[in-house]
């Protein structure tokens, strides 16, 4: 008879699509979100194919603008920023601080509801013909001259955007009221941190953008005059409004992932975090600074050049606290007792992808420079390294590294690793060649392009290529882990941490006995130094 | 076998080296940070790495140093890339006075050109070696972007007001110029190249040209086609303000503002005349919204310039009015 767990406690789909169990829920999110990570994937896949040679020749100019705005809005909204916070960061907050759940169940289930109802909007969209906007709605070309589906693709993005304001609500509030008796926020692991922050930019910042798509669709519905000059509108409103949301929702997608790896470099280290509370309030830093930078977007708009200057500085200064967290997880490597399981490779993965990502960063931050970069390939292969290097990395590294948490089960490493290391080659592959690209002067969004850049296209469909071989196995050997994978023990991996405590899976309840904490997260060797630096 | 795979593009103008000075620069920094990183990463895992089963790291938990160390080196780092793009962009953003003026109209998908001397052209600019010019740009429809990656300069079309972008070419030949802001179907066929020429070889092209009317002639007749003359006229009747020798002055505004009439203030007024109406003068002038094309605005903008000017007052940037002497043949 097997002991009772959270998978095992209710049978049948009511008890799964009803339920208000945080894990469940992310299970549910896990389902979801990998779906439209497949769907984003396959744009993408159609954007590298057409890429192969200068002609458009595989689709028509209008299919591949639809291709590459579906690719943005699905893998942006419906992927990346839901991605660790709704799977990781509802599965494990509760735990990690000693909780039974999260502080509003009824309203994690709530999110997920609205969250598939915004993808429903989004598909519909997709379905019927598309939208080719591109992922930012630029106005006056979404509200006056483009022929798609843009209202509806716009609902979806409007209406997923509560789940998040409710799924960062109910963190906030979950880390403030519900932590174990000793919990300090200092003893908090650095995840917890990280959801934190990420949580404040769900709330401050995602009003803006439900705002704004929400006045693109009255100007498109309804013709007021909000963003096009032919109505009174100010198209570079739009921008400065999108890009106040969007940019910061850059930062909701790294910022889990950098809580993600400070969990496994310590893990893997058997080592507690160099500079806790510099890596901790670097993430605050980032989220707060990150809501003045959004004007970097705008340098070759006409913005005043002043502004621009401004915008510069700011954008320089919040590559400061990452640059930290970097030089804080290479100290922490530092005489620790280093084991390179799966979950460690992703989370080197993301320290060279991340370091490279923030340095191309600046020179987009460096206003003469963006000039001529802006809106080319170089942008791309920057935010890509950001993306896909580093949040998409983090996820994978954390999902390797509580996999046999959440599913009770040991994957095959020998297969994890090498899905890592064909990752790891195929993402480089993929967006190295597009830093060329960008310099040399290729323009994004292009469906057709000058011979020349044909090379270097041709390296990053062939690195697409391994990338989808990469993303795919762990697909097969996590659902092969499931029925025939061994048993998980409570600690795979000999970590310290609430998690690792309770048995793999959890109970329902999480905690049988609520914990009281003595000490902070990955303690392994005693030490003499006393609080936490 | 590999001479037409170029890893850096060509430097096409004066700009282009020193937009490509800072590229260098930052590359080394990135390619230094990378590495020390990156060695450092796996020199670590190697050196440390697990020996036995129980084995834990040993518990460090910080320097207040290093800390300091690393937060201030990166943030003088980055302080020399900030200094060093204000200065390539405050460059790249100030056309100098003098510089040769063309008009630029973009519009679903085409790029349309106009020299001061009448020549126009369609997807192609031809410009002389060694001489500023500067580009005052409008777009027709949806935002487009000027881009000219060889002169690494770049500039959006925004509707509803001018953008300005200004090089100078440094080396003869042929160049791309793309629409690098999407605006729909055909925004990668919204391409077209730049022609920089000796100018000898410029001078005789502008002569071989399909000239007509230059902007400031064509907008002489819009002037009286449109019938604007009938109320800004030089007499006494005059019911709208002078327009002799109004370029580049300010002008008070009812209600105690000021404007100074450049290109954006023109092309408002004739939009949307009731937004900025000079002081001692009746809100009277119907909107023209709709009965005139960008290009036509320009030509009547050219046509007020070409009634005299005083010399730029030092504004903020922007679309500053430059150019002392009106460029073409009058």
């Amino acid at each position: 008879m097997e002991t009772l767990n959270y998978l095992n406690n209710g049978h049948g789909a009511a008890s799964w699509l009803l339920t208000r169990d945080h894990k469940r829920i992310a299970l549910l999110y896990l389902v979801s979100i990998t779906a439209f990570f497949a769907i984003g994937g396959l744009f993408a896949f159609m954007i590298r194919l057409e890429l192969l040679t200068p002609a458009g020749d595989v689709m028509t100019a209008d299919t591949y603008n639809k291709m590459f705005t579906m690719h943005g809005v699905v893998m942006v909204f419906f992927f990346l920023i839901p991605s660790i916070p709704a799977v990781l960061g509802n599965f494990l907050i509760p735990i990690m601080i000693g909780a039974k759940d999260l502080a509003f169940p009824r309203v994690n289930l709530l999110s997920w509801y609205i969250y598939i109802l915004g993808g429903a909007f989004t598909l519909v969209a997709a379905l019927s013909g598309g939208v080719d906007t591109g992922w930012t709605f630029y106005t006056p070309y979404s509200t006056a001259a483009a022929n798609s589906h843009v209202i509806t693709a716009a609902m979806g993005v409007f209406i997923t955007g509560f789940s998040s304001i409710l799924t960062g609500l109910n963190f906030i509030v979950t880390v403030h009221r519900m932590r174990a008796p000793g919990l300090t926020w200092f003893r908090l692991p650095l995840f917890v941190w990280s959801m934190y922050a990420t949580s404040l930019i769900f709330i401050l910042g995602t009003p803006v953008i439900a705002i704004t798509v929400l006045l693109v669709a009255a100007e498109r519905g309804l013709h007021m005059g909000i963003f096009d000059p032919a109505l009174g509108g100010d198209p570079i409103l739009f921008q400065h409004l999108f890009w106040f949301y969007s940019h910061p929702a850059v930062y909701i997608m790294i910022l889990p992932a950098m809580g993600v790896i400070s969990e496994i470099v310590q893990a893997f280290t058997r080592k507690n975090i160099f500079g806790y509370s510099f890596v901790a309030f670097s993430s605050l830093a980032i989220a707060i600074i990150g809501f003045l930078v959004w004007g970097h977007h705008l340098f070759v708009s006409g913005q005043s050049v002043y502004a621009g200057l401004m915008f510069s500085l700011l954008s320089f200064m919040v590559a400061i606290p990452s640059a930290v967290k970097v030089f804080n997880w290479t100290a922490t490597i530092y005489k620790g007792s280093v084991q390179l399981d799966s979950s460690m490779l992703y989370a080197f993965g993301f320290i060279g992808l991340f370091t490279i990502g923030g340095l191309t960063g600046l020179f987009l931050a460096a206003v003469g420079l963006d000039v001529h970069i802006h809106d080319t390939y170089f942008v791309i292969a920057h935010f890509h390294y950001i993306m896909v290097g580093g949040a998409i990395m983090g996820y994978m590294g954390g999902l390797h590294y509580w996999w046999p948490k959440m599913s009770g089960r040991m994957y095959s490493e020998g297969w994890a690793k090498l899905a890592a290391g064909l990752i790891f080659v195929g993402f480089n592959l993929t967006f190295f060649p597009q830093f060329i690209l960008g310099y040399l002067g290729m323009p994004r969004r292009y469906h057709a392009y000058p011979p020349e850049f044909q090379v270097f296209n041709v390296a990053s469909t062939l690195g697409a290529t391994v990338l989808a071989v990469g993303y795919a196995l762990p697909l097969v050997y996590f659902i092969h882990s499931i029925f025939y994978g061994e048993k998980a023990p409570a600690d795979p991996w000999g970590a310290k941490g609430l998690e690792w405590e309770i048995p793999s899976p959890p109970p329902t309840e999480n905690f049988v006995v609520t914990p009281i904490v003595t000490h902070g997260t990955h303690q392994y060797a005693p030490s003499k130094e006393v609080g936490i630096v | 076998m590999f001479t037409n795979l170029p890893l850096f593009p060509v430097e096409g103008s004066v700009q282009a080296g020193q937009v490509d000075a800072l590229y260098f620069f930052m590359l080394a920094v990135t390619a230094f940070f990378s590495l020390l990183i990156g060695v450092l990463v796996v020199f670590f895992a190697i050196k440390y790495r697990r020996r036995h089963d129980d084995e834990v790291g040993v518990a460090i938990h910080g320097s207040l140093a290093l800390e300091l160390l690393w937060t201030i080196i990166p943030f003088f780092i980055m302080m020399v890339m900030f200094g060093w793009g204000a200065k390539v962009f405050y460059n790249l953003y100030r056309p100098p006075a003098g510089a040769m003026e063309i008009y630029i109209v973009g519009k679903q998908w085409m790029w349309k050109a106009q020299h001061m001397d009448g020549v126009r052209e369609i997807n192609e600019l031809h410009v002389p070696v060694g001489r500023p010019v500067k580009l005052t740009m409008g777009s027709e429809d949806v935002i487009h972007s000027f881009f000219i990656p060889a002169f690494r300069v770049k500039a959006d079309v925004v509707p509803g007001r001018y953008n300005v972008l200004w090089f100078t070419a440094s080396k003869a030949g042929t160049y791309h110029l793309f629409c690098s802001q999407y605006c729909g179907t055909k925004h990668s066929g919204m391409i077209g190249s730049v022609i920089a020429m000796d100018p000898n070889d410029f001078q005789a092209w502008l002569g071989g040209g399909n000239a007509s009317d230059t902007p400031a002639a064509a907008g002489e007749k819009l002037f009286t086609d449109l019938a604007c003359i009938t109320c800004h006229r030089d007499d006494a009747q005059a019911r709208a303000p002078q327009l002799k020798g109004l370029f580049g002055h300010t002008v008070q505004l009812q209600g105690g503002a000021t404007a100074v009439v450049d290109e954006a203030y023109i092309r408002e007024s004739i939009l949307n005349p009731q937004a900025k109406v000079v002081s001692g003068f009746q809100p009277i002038m119907p909107t023209f919204q709709g009965l005139v094309t960008e290009e036509q605005i320009l030509q009547l903008i050219a046509y007020v310039r070409s009634l005299g000017q005083v010399a730029p007052p030092a504004t903020t940037g922007g679309a500053a009015p430059a150019a002392p002497q009106t460029p073409g043949k009058d």
